[in-house]
């Protein structure tokens, strides 16, 4: 990974031996973020599967409330992402500076993307009155459950959409790093743990996808 | 420190110089450490204080016979003018009862004896034993106190809120919990920002552990107190993260009109609650105690640890199966994951289930005795130096011993269906966490003091302090068992209302002096912890004569540390080694 040899004199702490142990270190710390992550959305998740066992047939009904074009898109901008977000861990390894600016750049307009489109649904949820608490006002069969589906929904789509805004948050610093040449081939952790991140806020889309547009449509 | 090497691109850091950024805004570890030893112990006496608040009540809970409200005593005129809306007269309101019982549970296990056993001595002492020059993310480090002071004052703050602290006790159950007043929100919102801090805080525990120990410091030669923290900062990395997402929902139930929580047609009052619902309130409680059990064994497990160093060290032997003490900790980390709903036997659950967590709960006990037992059986035929840390050391014992096995029937559905929320459970969980965990986190005190400022706290005043401690607290705590058994039940502001408590009411009063008598026996400590910082015998690098690395480096230890890196050549507890010439071997002496 830091090659010596390569000429490239890798930045590392005071508190470490050498650049190898620095970026060992950086990687566990990072696993073990996303560790406490796992069981952050776990609970939520848990909270979800609690009371679509409760209420499965009030949960796929109301799980038609939601625009599966509009999930859908979304889904296939995120994972876009995803592979942007390689491309530039992979320019930041290479010490690329315009082609990793280039990628994060993308990174952050696909992600703004996504949280443009969910502010939409947002929105129309609350013309629908879709929104739990006082401003619910459908009344059909089973609206406590039909409330219920929809605070899960919001709770957990909204949960996910402000790691999306920590996430574009980091990346925009990440860019301006990368302008003052802060990376090189021989220190690129701060971009490739960034990756991570945004990887599993992606990955965490890909089971709500499912769980909240596509339960009711089998 | 390790940039002494000449390593090309390391970067020099200097020890900063300003007072601002050398003693406040630190990054340095034992700074840290001494800022969260300090912080919790501050809270600590907070919580303590309530608590005597409390207690007074309980003591006294309705006005005698001969009562003439214009003839008040001392304390009486004192509570009145200091709190004359919730202690009229010195009887205390229910509701101002509620709010110091929820506060008292919350400041005492999330913001004083949690950071004092996990932020303030795994801080300070972890670094210094794996022999390393600071934490693998010293900013990080930084983060976490900062973060953690907000959330306490967040906490403390709930008093100022209209309606007062919240009153839904440390546990937060709801619907309660929901429909109380606004001082509930602000215990969510302190809540997730404290568990902010202890994320932070068991990442860097770990990494520190698993990537930052010196030369030849292999797991297997890692002390028992650096186990004991790397298993504690796995419990708050999994099971932390649990809480911060249901305290989140509940805080949507208060905040944006959600029902997570709420169930259909809830009536709160004489009305019905104007929330759809359609949730379960039990599912708060799991997602609770999911945190909160795993959370007793963070109470414990740091101070487990400590009280193996003081007793390794003062018996001048090595400790009694190191091994069996390491695999129990780690067995106990992973069962405590498994328990948790033991504490719902009464929140309706199906009897299969409750047979299920009965097995893990007794299960879980064992690796808990065996650790008792090899404390316990370091003691045999060694010469024992009764200083006053391994006082404490020693009365962990037995008293911890009392705290574990009083909660057997409380494990066991068909007992505690009878003990369940009576005194019986204060007095378990609380001679675990007092009489246990809060005295050897003392000891640990006492034994690490010289270590971190250079000068030894006072025998004289530390023995006084130690027989003040232990015989009041079994005064205050053993009694409490009794009450519960006869069925008193807890968080009720006057026990006496209902007619069988009256038998053991009598007990109350002497609770209460009890208690009083402790406060008083914390004055010798303050006064020590304070007169030696200048006054006290000057400690030298190793006062205990000690084998663990933080007695290798000067006391208290420069910024960085170690002069050099040390490099470990044997196991931490080399003592009375035959054909040495010291009784005690260093970890990082040469052969």
């Amino acid at each position: 990974m830091h090659d010596a040899a390569s000429g490239v004199v890798p930045y590392h702490a005071h508190q470490f031996d050498d650049a190898e142990q620095q970026y060992q270190t950086s990687t566990l710390g990072m696993w073990l973020f996303l560790g406490q992550e796992v069981l952050f959305f776990g609970a939520v998740f848990a909270t979800y599967f609690y009371y679509f066992f409760l209420y499965p047939d009030a949960f796929e009904a109301a799980s038609n409330h939601l625009s599966l074009t509009l999930g859908a898109f979304n889904t296939v901008v995120l994972i876009g992402s995803s592979l942007t977000m390689v491309f530039a861990v992979h320019a930041a390894q290479h010490g690329t500076k315009r082609a990793q600016m280039a990628w994060l750049v993308a990174t952050m307009i696909l992600g703004i993307v996504f949280l443009c489109v969910k502010a939409y649904e947002y929105t129309h949820k609350f013309h629908e009155g879709l929104v739990p608490g006082e401003l619910f006002t459908y009344h059909g069969p089973d609206a406590p459950q039909h409330q219920l589906f929809l605070c899960l929904y919001f709770a957990m789509t909204g949960l996910h959409a402000l790691h999306m805004i920590i996430g574009i948050g980091i990346l925009a610093a990440l860019v301006l790093l990368a302008n003052r040449d802060w990376f090189n081939a021989g220190y690129y952790s701060p971009v490739e743990m960034t990756g991570l991140y945004w990887h599993f806020v992606d990955l965490v889309w890909i089971f709500l996808f499912p769980l909240l547009y596509l339960i009711g449509r089998h | 420190m390790t940039d002494a090497h000449g390593h090309a691109g390391a970067h020099a850091h200097a020890e900063p110089q300003g007072f601002i950024w050398k003693y406040v805004f630190s990054v340095d570890h034992k700074v840290i450490g001494i800022q969260y030893l300090v912080t919790s112990l501050v809270f600590l006496l907070i919580g303590f204080s309530m608590m005597l608040l409390m207690r007074w009540q309980l003591a006294i809970p309705t006005p005698p016979d001969d009562f003439d409200p214009e003839k008040l005593s001392l304390i009486r005129s004192f509570l009145n003018w200091l709190f004359p809306e919730s202690m009229p007269y010195g009887f205390m309101d229910p509701v101002f009862y509620n709010q110091l019982g929820a506060m008292h549970g919350t400041i005492m296990v999330f913001l004083g004896i949690v950071p004092l056993g996990v932020a303030a001595f795994g801080n300070y002492v972890m670094p210094l034993q794996i022999g390393a020059p600071d934490m693998a993310f010293p900013r990080l480090n930084m983060a976490s106190y900062w973060t953690f002071l907000v959330g306490g004052i967040v906490l403390l703050a709930s008093f100022l809120a209209p309606g007062g602290a919240p009153q839904s006790g440390w546990t937060s159950y709801a619907p309660l919990s929901v429909v109380a007043p606004a001082g509930q929100t602000y215990w969510l919102i302190g809540m997730v920002i404290i568990i902010t801090s202890s994320l932070f805080g068991a990442i860097n525990f770990i990494v520190t552990m698993l990537n930052m120990r010196a030369k030849g410091l292999t797991m297997g030669r890692l002390p028992v107190f650096c186990w004991a923290q790397l298993v504690t900062a796995v419990l708050l990395l999994l099971a932390f993260p649990v809480l911060e997402a249901g305290a989140i929902l509940q805080l949507l139930d208060r905040v944006a009109g959600t029902s997570f929580y709420i169930p259909k047609d809830l009536i709160y009052g004489s009305t019905v609650f104007p929330r759809a619902g359609g949730g379960n309130p039990i599912l708060w409680q799991h997602l609770f105690w999911f945190l909160a059990h795993p959370e007793v064994y963070v109470l414990l497990l740091p101070p487990m640890g400590i009280i193996a160093e003081i007793i390794a060290t003062n018996t001048r032997k090595p400790l009694f199966g190191y091994r069996e003490l390491v695999g129990s900790m780690l067995l106990i980390g992973v069962l405590s994951f498994i328990v948790w709903a033991h504490h719902m036997f009464l929140s309706g659950m199906r009897t299969s289930l409750a047979s299920l967590f009965v097995t893990t709960t007794l299960t879980i006990s064992v690796p808990a005795v065996a650790i008792l037992t090899c404390l316990l059986m370091s003691l045999r035929g060694a010469s024992i130096r009764f200083n006053t840390p391994m006082l404490f050391a020693l009365a962990f014992l037995p008293m911890f011993a009392i705290g574990g096995l009083t909660g057997l029937p409380l494990g066991f559905a068909p007992t505690d269906l009878h003990l369940h929320d009576t005194y019986y459970v204060i007095g378990h969980f609380h001679y675990v966490v007092a009489p246990g965990s809060l005295i050897a986190l003392l000891g640990g005190t006492y034994y690490w003091y010289p270590k971190m400022f250079g000068r030894r706290m006072s025998e004289k005043l530390g023995k006084i302090h130690f027989w003040m401690t232990v015989i009041p607290m079994n005064f205050v705590f053993f009694p409490m068992l009794i009450q519960g058994m006869y069925g008193m039940q807890r968080r009720l502001a006057v026990p006496v209302e209902q007619s069988h408590n009256l038998p053991v009411q009598g007990w109350s009063l002497i609770i209460g002096i009890a208690a009083a008598t402790l406060f008083v026996g914390q004055i010798p400590f303050i006064i020590n912890f304070f007169w030696s910082l200048r006054s006290g015998e000057a400690a030298g690098e190793n006062p205990w004569n000690a084998t663990t690395l933080e007695w290798a480096c000067p006391s208290p230890p420069p910024h960085g540390n170690f002069a050099t890196e040390p490099e470990v050549f044997r196991g931490p507890y080399e003592y009375s080694v035959p054909g040495h010439k010291t009784d005690y071997w260093p970890q990082d002496e040469a052969a």
